[in-house]
């Protein structure tokens, strides 16, 4: 005689959750308790220390080593020198205003309707020129400020966009390259794409900065700034060319074939059937190569460019906020933070909507 | 001649000898370009600079080099800096890598926020920034007088992590050498299971106590087993000393790295078709089992080309340090530009470096990945 037995009821209520998600097994709970504390504790110190005993202003410096809290005081002294750098000071609201163009931009590209191989480089054309207009001035009473004198958070937002127009259109060539059917040619192309991959950014930059003025003639060498972005442009493209070219190999090789028994010309069927479909297959893996190069940005410092980490080293650098360097460094990855996490959340609802079918 | 311009053979061959001639024409420019700079420096080219000495000190390195070392000598030095502080970087963001999948596949959902506050965190900021904060944070410690003691054998102060080493001669370490080597062969003839495995490792026993012996009484007199820092003066005396220029850059490192090496080996985790684990359960094995035998095994299949990229992302990664003074190669070769003026030949030596690191990572990594890949299958 053979009992039946049912499958097991999924227990619920309050107590069956608790158990389903801390209490396990005994090793769960244990790690439940130590865990919770730490997170009870930690949290609590977060809070005591960024708010309840912050100290927001002082008349006198010293008042800030004596707290038990932050110190936010320094970013209100020196938060303009971590934003915009040396940029006049009486100008300024330029500075902010060209950054607030550029991410509005950014946003705009990042909306479905604007994805189009003529919407885009349009959208960019008209932002980025805004941008640079504004931030050099010289028209309309609007004082001429040069590019050495940019800095702060405009200076990298400056950087990151020029990185990504200039490099997108090389990385699209160098993919085509690579994938070429003359054997010279993608040879070539796949060796200059290996090359710039197995060497790292801040080498490339350090190259441009100082060994092109010895292999350029002066009249093409261009300022400093502008070498190093191309330099960063080339070096992005050598990624993003991987990237689009995985992509262009995941469409399928019927529809190219099919282009071609139909006559179409190269460039159409590049611009026409490959990119779109490039693109989108790899726009999660794109967003993630812009994440990068957003924080690579960060590199520059290292060259002696005066963008948002270098501003916020020079904050605590002169002595006299010294000692605020937490203070800082957690204002300046909040900067960073603000934006690599908005991409990467975007760049994860991408994924889950071209999951759907949508894109 | 119109056969000729629609001929494709013809089309193909020209568009690729413009291509190379282009290309010859673009490096012979600058090739010419910078001769004539370098002559007007009056810089001597060529690599006899590798001879002459440097005359600047290097703050930290694992080799023995000094002012008067060549420029051969300290470059080298730079070199194994980049790589010491490169694999410590690996092994430990993989290690803390591998806690944060778990944590994050874990049904715990302390665990799971916890691994994911980390990863956010860690993830979305730069990575020079986290190095400059460590390094700030590290200098900012107390002078060595107040310095924190670590039960001890360790002191922590603004000039660093102190630690107690064992004192050793160089025919100490041969004998340590010699005792490792006799303990993998005593294990590796006694491998399997049962009587022998039991006499292996009883040999390995008196191996151990034999050279713990020679150790003891081969000694000095007047030596003691561990060499203590000691506070003389302002600085300690003594010990072995983690300067903050390094344990910065490796902290930095690792937590950064651990965040992205984490994200891939979940991956790796969740690629495990599900039915594996549960088949796994079925015969009987363990949920630790089943994660040793089964999942691991699987999931590092997966993940080791993703794996192989990142280590080597790491390794060039270790080029921060120069930012906060960490004689890296990067750092080493820069300092050399300034000092000795070879622009293109420390330039090219720069680029050789790395690829060769570069290259050796990527070739380990095909290794092991021709070693656990499925046999029998393209």
């Amino acid at each position: 005689m053979t009992e039946v037995i049912g499958a097991p009821m999924r227990a619920t209520g309050p107590v069956a959750w608790a158990r389903r998600h801390f209490f396990a097994t005994w090793y769960d709970a244990i790690f439940s308790v130590i865990l919770g504390a730490l997170i009870i504790w930690s949290f609590n110190a977060l809070i005591s220390w960024a708010f309840l005993d912050a100290i927001w202003t002082v008349e006198n410096k010293d008042q800030c080593d004596h707290g038990a809290g932050a110190c936010w005081a320094v970013i209100q002294d020196r938060g303009r020198l971590i934003l915009f750098g040396l940029y006049p000071y009486e100008e300024q609201w330029r500075s902010t205003l060209a950054c607030l163009i550029v991410i509005v931009t950014m946003v705009l590209s990042c909306l479905p309707s604007f994805w189009s191989i003529r919407r885009i480089p349009i959208l960019w054309t008209v932002g980025f020129g805004l941008f640079i207009l504004l931030m050099r001035g010289g028209f309309a009473g609007l004082p001429l400020v040069r590019s050495e004198q940019w800095g702060g958070l405009s200076l990298t937002l400056f950087i990151f966009c020029g990185v990504f127009i200039l490099g997108m259109p090389l990385a699209v060539l160098l993919a085509l390259g690579r994938r070429s059917s003359l054997p010279v040619i993608a040879k070539g192309t796949g060796l200059f794409i290996d090359l710039f991959r197995s060497l790292p950014l801040l080498t490339i930059l350090f190259a441009a900065a100082v060994v092109v003025p010895l292999l350029v003639p002066e009249q093409i060498q261009g300022s400093k700034l502008s070498r190093v972005i191309i330099a960063f442009a080339v070096f992005f493209a050598a990624y993003q060319a991987e990237i689009i070219r995985a992509g262009m190999q995941s469409t399928s090789q019927g529809q190219e074939e099919a282009a071609v028994a139909l006559g179409m010309p190269y460039w159409s069927l590049v611009m026409d059937i490959l990119l779109p479909q490039a693109f989108r297959n790899t726009l999660p893996s794109t967003i993630n190569q812009a994440v990068i190069t957003f924080k690579e940005t960060s590199i520059v410092t290292i060259i002696g460019f005066f963008e948002v980490m270098a501003s916020g080293n020079a904050a605590i650098g002169s002595g006299e906020w010294g000692n605020q360097y937490v203070e800082v460094y957690v204002f300046l990855a909040l900067i960073y933070f603000v934006f690599v996490f908005g991409l990467s959340r975007y760049g994860s609802w991408l994924e889950t909507r071209m999951r759907l079918g949508h894109a | 001649m119109t056969r000729l311009l629609t001929s494709q053979k013809f089309r193909r061959i020209a568009i690729q000898s413009t291509f190379v001639f282009l290309i010859a024409v673009f490096i012979i420019s600058l090739v010419v370009t910078g001769q004539r700079n370098i002559a007007a420096q009056g810089i001597a080219t060529g690599f006899g600079f590798l001879e002459r000495t440097t005359g600047w000190p290097v703050n930290f390195s694992v080799i023995e080099i000094s002012p008067r070392s060549t420029y051969a000598l300290v470059l080298w030095a730079g070199l194994i800096n980049t790589m010491l502080v490169g694999f410590l970087t690996l092994i430990f963001s993989t290690i803390l890598g591998l806690i944060l999948a778990f944590m994050r596949i874990s049904s715990n959902t302390l665990m799971n926020f916890v691994g994911t506050a980390y990863v956010e965190l860690f993830r979305n900021v730069p990575v020079i920034l986290q190095v400059f904060f460590w390094y700030a944070l590290l200098t900012h410690l107390p002078s060595p007088k107040q310095a924190y003691d670590l039960a001890g054998i360790g002191f922590l102060s603004n000039r660093g992590l102190m630690l107690a080493v064992p004192e050793l001669s160089s025919t100490d370490w041969l004998t340590l050498l010699a005792a490792l080597v006799a303990i993998m062969i005593g294990l590796f003839v006694t491998r399997g299971r049962g009587e022998a495995r039991l006499k292996g490792l009883i040999a390995v026993g008196l191996i151990v106590v034999l050279f713990a012996v020679l150790l003891l009484t081969g000694r000095a007199p007047d030596t003691g087993l561990l060499s203590v820092p000691e506070l003389k003066g302002l600085r300690f005396i003594g010990g072995m000393t983690l300067k903050p220029e390094f344990s910065a850059l490796l902290i930095g490192l690792v937590l950064f790295g651990a965040a992205y090496i984490g994200e891939i080996i979940r991956g790796g985790l969740l690629s495990v078709d599900k039915g594996k684990l549960e088949a796994g359960v079925a015969l009987g094995l363990s949920e630790f089992q089943t994660n040793r035998y089964v999942r691991i095994p699987l999931a590092f299949r997966a993940m080791l080309p993703s794996l192989s990229n990142q280590y080597v992302w790491l390794m060039k990664a270790t080029t921060v340090g120069i930012a906060i003074g960490y004689p890296d190669y990067f750092a080493i070769v820069s300092t050399s530009i300034n000092q000795a003026g070879q622009t293109m030949e420390l330039i090219a030596l720069l680029m050789g470096g790395f690829i060769v690191v570069n290259y050796s990572i990527g070739f380990l990594m095909n290794q092991i990945n021709e070693r656990i890949k499925l046999k029998g299958r393209s």
